[in-house]
């Protein structure tokens, strides 16, 4: 294959455009500073469309050895690309900022109402039990309850 | 989840609980548990019901529209009061372990 053919800065910016999109939950969501706010991520994206505008432009040239091909190839290319940056906006923007407000869940202050759920074995567990089973012998000082979506 | 795993230790040092609920079967909780690792208690609210009656249900968001629970975390001291509150309005930006713990070490 000759190098030269290859369009490098489409490739690399895809390539760069699906590390943007995946980085954010594999690297970035594990730190507050690039968590709470995916401009690590926006930076990645900016890099990449650059590098997929330079891409696309190569594809288009003259000078191209298969430029029906090379026209095609480059287009998908980036429309998969910006496809790609909209979802990442949509599931960081949208979908994350959907949760609905729980006004009513216990305030601060207040006590919990109890419960009794099954654990991993089938056996019911109580609140109460969970606050006053020993923790390595010694009596608990709390609960972290820990609500979760699920795995489903 | 993990992050709890990571740092279990630490809250049973403190006297601790680290306690996960969801609306996953006993059977698929066990299931993760056991691929995850986990070792501290997993409940199993399937029908949602003590989600709802701490109104976290986030309705119809569940694969086949059900209700599941939003992220959300509480600190319960030993008489069953609430000392700590996280409700996240961002479900990527939940509260870490070290944040809990610094908390919880105000707990009697």
């Amino acid at each position: 294959m000759n190098i030269k053919r290859l369009n490098w800065p489409l490739w690399t910016g895809f390539l760069l455009t699906l590390a943007a999109f995946l980085s954010y939950f594999f690297i970035f969501v594990l730190f507050p500073f690039t968590r709470d706010f995916p401009w690590a991520n926006l930076v990645l994206f900016v890099i990449a469309g650059v590098l997929l505008f330079m891409g696309l432009r190569r594809g288009f040239a003259s000078d191209r050895p298969h430029p029906t091909r090379s026209k095609i190839v480059s287009s998908i290319v980036s429309v998969l690309s910006v496809a790609v940056f909209a979802m990442f906006i949509f599931v960081i923007f949208v979908v994350g900022t959907s949760l609905p407000k729980s006004e009513g869940a216990p305030q601060v202050g207040q006590r919990v109402p109890d419960f009794s759920l099954p654990d991993t074995s089938g056996k019911q567990v109580s609140l109460n039990e969970l606050l006053t089973t020993p923790i390595n012998g010694s009596a608990p000082k709390g609960v972290l309850l820990v609500f979760y979506r699920g795995y489903w | 989840m993990r992050s709890i795993e990571r740092s279990l230790s630490k809250f049973n040092e403190i006297g601790i609980r680290p306690v996960a609920i969801s609306v996953d079967t006993s059977e698929d909780s066990r299931k993760l548990a056991q691929s995850q690792g986990y070792t501290f208690p997993i409940l199993s609210d399937h029908s949602a019901e003590v989600i709802r009656r701490y109104d976290l249900a986030h309705k119809g968001a569940g694969i086949n529209g059900e209700d599941i629970a939003r992220p959300a975390e509480f600190l319960i001291d030993a008489t069953g009061r609430v000392k700590w509150i996280n409700l996240t309005e961002n479900y990527w930006i939940r509260a870490t372990p070290e944040q809990v713990l610094e908390v919880a070490k105000l707990l009697k």
